[in-house]
């Protein structure tokens, strides 16, 4: 099914099932423990041996020699694979850097060998036995030093790195009232709860891997390009991901690995990646330097905006599109964006939920802050004042739906942001400075190609298949209430598979566009499905009305079970998007509130209260979409306040990689957090009027907490994490 | 993992003459241990289990203190009703600790020996004098946010992470012990940490195959009792610094410092400054502060906090 027009009413409008709060279908699964990730696929294969990946000690240089014989010598060591040993490797389409080093090293913990043996522990043991000698190089592992020297990259797909609209540096220079700052973020690690986990087995040259991978057919087709074999002799299975926030999108070392291991051993392998090499193994979101500068008229109206950013990567790594949302988000006649990418001996940078967006607007919307106190305006009004209703780079290009001004206004009645004391350090509870913040929260919506097949048997059970993934977001339980609401039964009619790459092709898990493709997706193949019902049973299929379980048409009705008859029917079918978002710009769009507690003593900051308004097309669960929120609130506060991989300059490795030293948010930082969901319903995204929700839950939550950490104590820190000792100077004696 | 061989002792005598062997090691809640095996940085060929050593017992002493087993659990020992309403400092130091699940498993011993969470001494590429001596020490130069100001020496800077021994140190506790030959020894906590130095992988007094059997508690001396522990997340975090003190009606009091060096840190002569207030005792307990540029904040930042703690133990 082509998608290019704006949707008409259709069967979803019903509202019966989907938009309804319904708990996730998998959830007994989850909650009893028998949910089958990954690793514990004990059942898969017979004989499983164990795989641990050995990490290179330096971040840049070539490994010399390899003493490999007191590891093959250990007992219960089956095979240890190397890329001496391991064949001719290619490199997936989506790798920066190699999944398995040697004889060059790109990267600190870059795999340099996979000991595989009966146990677990005697891998591991074994792994501790193999002596690599090193010739290091030196390498570049500092963004502010490498900045100089920083290139701007080619164009990527969200749009070019350079952009600019009537002439910013004439309108700054002569505006009013001006502000030029330079802020900082730094690298960030997914830190995901599942390691990357892999199990792998091979029948002649057939191979299978049960796996953790938000995007099965891309992880398919890389595994295939690294392996050089044909992609249909690869089964990938990924049908639980315990968390990925967009490390798990592309194929990692535990994958390749398990699938050489096991070639190598000769019987099944099942490789988990240990915690430590989690953090330098994988990808993480890169550090950046941001500048902005902004100029206004007295009146609070924006004249030029200027965003640059600066992030580093490996060769062929792509950059931190932290500027992003800059072209969009406000308006002003003169414009520029520039983005530079500097050469890093780190290990690789690449997406993390809401990549570019969350750094970006982590500064972007401290500025505006800023920029609001400099005009003596609230900062709400002055981003009302400054919105936009059309593309401010392409005036004739409109939003399909911008409801941020509503976000903010409803935002501020619920929070009580007019009770809010808009000079800093004035507000004190106890030993406790309080303050607010708000921050606009801005994603674009992407939708991408999505299939499903869909199947109805003589029970009248419907079952849907799609290589499409759950990562904990709800999609078995949204792509069920998209095929119950279509063919008409309830949600206890329908039996969902996913994550198997045996199923048609999906948009998978990323960039928020999963939810609404991969629902879209179930809904063409429920249109198909239809159509072969109606047939079946003689009616027309633009009359047939599917409701309970049966279809009607006219006087005459049918169950859906008798339709089927025993044989059953089955249809597949794809959703494509035409050219409505390049018409029309698709985004998503919030207000985040947040009351934040800073120790007057120790400058400690705790989050009191969190609230979130967003405007993000229909809610197809509102249970799972304020999960989706509410995690994305939470993550917005490890980025706000404590999440940094802090890196060793002189030896170019993240130093904390574990989850001592990386400390992400607990229970106990959280406490208040609401979700408001605007009625909203956007007929250019899809037939379902959805639009992604799960990584503008975490668009701009970072500098709200900034902007009240700014307004509880007076102290304006640019470089994140606001942790105490960018505080406690300036905290009052 | 090595492999190691493995026995339970019956008796401490027993536990500690296993133990005295190169390479034993005794194993109580494994809670720091087991994970300083799976990554190699402990790799003893023997363990002794003293678990069955019925040191999970809390008795009052003659002298009018507790004898706190080295078996008990953390999670038990906090909770005791004497312990909460003699030595509420410790308590409260307990409970900013670790999690529910760790302090269920983790010993009054095995608390005190713990291993320093300095990052460079985790990862066994690097260069760490704890961990292998001589090797030199990456946190210097390197990064040293979390790291000791005071105490330290040029072989390392790395701080002692409990917060228990934080309470015990301001409490005057002692250990007890016995050695492998049978011999008992008594050890002020003041004695019982070594300074870093030149030999950063000794961390206390004790003798290969030396067991501790308990921590004495001396008779209750009253006062308000408040441990601080700053961190930058609120639960599950080690502090950055935090501060035990115990502040009598008279304005005397006992303070010792967590986070900032190698041990607990307390200077009894600094305490005579405490009517004088926080400022007057931080300048003597960090007289000798050497802080690197990353970790410089922890001066400030105890001076503030202590400040806060005499207040709420004065208000
Ligand atoms: C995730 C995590 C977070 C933590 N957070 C904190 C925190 O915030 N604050 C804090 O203070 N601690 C924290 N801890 C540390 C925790 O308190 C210690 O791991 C625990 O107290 C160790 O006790 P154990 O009985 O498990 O010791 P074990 O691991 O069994 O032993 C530790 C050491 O003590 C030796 N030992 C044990 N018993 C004896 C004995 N009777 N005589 C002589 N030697 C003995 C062992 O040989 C070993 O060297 C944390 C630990 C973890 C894993
Ligand atoms: S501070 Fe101590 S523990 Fe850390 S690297 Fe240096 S020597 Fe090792």
């Amino acid at each position: 099914m082509r998608f290019d027009t704006p949707s008409g009413t259709n069967p979803i409008d019903q509202l019966k099932v989907v938009g309804h709060a319904l708990d996730r279908i998998d959830g007994p699964l989850k909650t009893t423990g028998t949910a089958p990730y990954a690793y514990e696929r004990h059942d898969v294969a017979p004989n499983q041996a164990y795989g641990h990946v050995v990490g290179a000690a330096i971040a840049r240089g070539r490994i010399a020699s390899m003493d490999l014989a007191a590891a093959k010598a250990a007992p219960g060591v089956l095979a240890v694979v190397t890329a001496e040993n391991a064949g001719k490797l290619g490199k997936g389409e989506r790798n920066a850097a190699r999944l398995l080093a040697g004889p060059d090293v790109e990267h600190y913990h870059q795999a340099v060998a996979l000991v595989v043996a009966d146990t677990f522990e005697r891998a591991r043991a074994a792994g501790n036995l193999i002596k690599v000698n090193y010739v290091k190089e030196a390498g570049a592992f500092d963004l502010e030093a490498a900045r100089p020297g920083a290139t701007v990259p080619k164009d990527g797909p969200f749009g070019p790195s350079v952009s600019s609209v009537g002439d910013f540096d004439g309108a700054f220079a002569a505006a009013t009232v001006q502000h030029d700052a330079t802020y900082t973020t730094p690298d960030e690690a997914h830190a995901m709860m599942e390691p990357f986990a892999t199990i792998a087995a091979w029948e002649g040259d057939n191979l299978t891997v049960w796996t953790s991978n938000q995007m099965v057919n891309w992880g398919l087709l890389d595994l295939a390009k690294t392996l050089d074999m044909p992609k249909e002799k690869i089964r990938m299975v990924s049908s639980f991901v315990g968390g990925g926030f967009g490390g798990k999108l592309f194929l990692r070392s535990d994958a390749l690995l398990a699938a050489l291991g096991a070639r190598a051993a000769g019987r099944p392998v099942k490789v988990a990646l240990t915690r430590p090499l989690m953090f330098n193994n994988s990808t993480h979101r890169p550090a950046t330097i941001q500048r902005i500068r902004i100029g206004a008229s007295a009146d609070g109206r924006i004249t030029a905006i200027g965003h640059e950013s600066w992030s580093g990567n490996v060769r062929g790594g792509g950059p931190e599109n932290a500027i992003q949302q800059t072209r969009l988000l406000y308006a002003g006649a003169n414009r520029l964006t520039a983005t530079r990418l500097a050469v890093l001996d780190l290990p690789e940078g690449n997406a993390m939920r809401a990549p570019g967006e969350a750094p970006g607007l982590m500064a972007l919307e401290i500025a505006i802050d800023e920029m609001a106190e400099k005009l003596g305006m609230d900062p709400v009004e002055f981003r009302i004042l400054n919105d936009t209703q059309v593309d401010p780079e392409h005036p004739r290009r409109p939003f399909s739906q911008r409801q941020l001004i509503e976000c903010l206004r409803l935002g501020a009645e619920r929070f009580g942001w007019a009770k809010r004391n808009p000079k800093p350090a004035q507000v004190r509870d106890g030993q406790w400075l309080i303050g607010h913040g708000v921050a606009a929260g801005f994603r674009n919506n992407l939708t991408v190609k999505s299939g499903a097949r869909v199947r109805l048997d003589g029970r009248g059970v419907v079952t849907v298949e799609s290589d499409m993934t759950d990562i904990g977001t709800g999609s078995y339980t949204i792509m069920a209430q998209t095929a119950a609401e279509m063919m008409g039964v309830s949600i206890d009619k329908v039996v969902v598979h996913l994550g198997d790459s045996r199923f048609p092709v999906s948009a998978g898990s990323g960039g928020q566009f999963g939810a609404n493709s991969a629902t879209s997706g179930v809904y063409a193949a429920c249109v198909k499905l239809r159509e072969a019902v109606a047939q079946k049973v003689g009616f027309n299929s633009n009359d047939a009305v599917f409701s309970d379980g049966t279809v009607q048409q006219g006087n005459r009705r049918v169950s859906l079970a008798e339709a089927a008859g025993s044989g059953g029917l089955s249809a597949e079918d794809s959703i494509e998007f035409g050219d409505l978002s390049n018409r029309f710009q698709q985004s998503t769009f919030a207000g985040h509130f947040v009351e934040a507690a800073v120790d007057a003593d120790t400058g400690e900051v705790r989050v009191r209260r969190m609230l979130a308004v967003c405007a993000a097309g229909r809610i197809l669960n509102p249970k799972s979409a304020r999960s989706q929120v509410i995690g994305a609130m939470t993550m917005g506060v490890g980025a706000a306040l404590m999440e940094e991989l802090v890196v060793d300059k002189r030896s170019g490795f993240f130093v904390n990689h574990d989850l001592a030293g990386y400390e992400v948010p607990v229970h106990a930082d959280i406490h208040d957090q609401e979700v408001i969901f605007l009625d909203e319903t956007d007929p250019m995204s899809s037939p379902m009027k959805a639009k992604g929700i799960a990584e503008l839950g975490l668009c701009g939550v970072g500098a709200a907490v900034a902007n009240a950490v700014y307004n509880a104590t007076g102290v304006r820190v640019r470089d994140y994490p606001i942790t105490l000792d960018k505080l406690i100077d300036g905290l009052p004696v | 993992m090595k492999s190691f061989t493995y026995e339970r002792a019956r008796t401490p005598q027993e536990a500690a003459a296993a133990a005295e062997r190169q390479g034993a090691k005794f194993i109580a809640g494994g809670t720091n241990l087991l994970d300083l095996m799976k990554l190699e940085i402990e790799t003893p060929v023997h363990l002794v289990d003293v678990n069955g050593l019925a040191l999970d017992r809390i008795e009052a002493t003659e002298e009018g203190g507790l004898r706190i087993g080295a078996l008990v659990r953390n999670t038990d020992l906090a909770a005791d009703q004497r312990v909460r309403r003699d030595y509420g400092l410790l308590s409260r130091a307990l409970l900013a600790g670790a999690s529910g699940q760790l302090r269920n498993k983790a010993t009054t011993a095995g608390n005190l020996l713990q291993r320093t969470r300095c990052p460079y001494f985790y990862d066994t590429n690097q260069p760490c004098n704890k961990r292998e001596p001589g090797s030199g020490c990456s946190a210097i130069g390197g990064f040293s946010r979390g790291h000791a100001i005071v105490g330290a020496s040029d072989a390392c800077i790395a701080t002692h992470p409990s917060d228990m021994a934080v309470a015990m140190r301001t409490l005057d506790a002692v250990v007890e012990t016995v050695r492998a030959d049978g011999e008992a020894r008594q050890i002020p906590i003041a004695d019982f940490y070594r300074a870093p130095g030149d030999t950063p992988h000794l961390e206390n007094v004790l003798s290969p195959g030396e067991l501790i059997t308990a921590v004495v508690l001396p008779r209750p001396v009253g006062g308000v009792q408040v441990y601080r522990k700053v961190r930058d997340r609120s639960s599950y975090a080690f502090a950055l610094i935090s501060v035990g003190a115990i502040v009598q009606k008279d304005g005397s009091g006992h303070v010792a410092l967590g986070g900032v060096a190698h041990k607990p840190w307390r200077i009894e002569e600094a305490e005579t400054a405490l009517p004088r207030g926080a400022r007057a005792v931080t300048e003597q307990l960090l007289a000798d502060a050497r802080p690197s540029r990353e970790n410089a904040f922890k001066r400030p930042l105890v001076e503030r906090t202590l400040a806060a703690v005499l207040t709420q133990a004065r208000a």
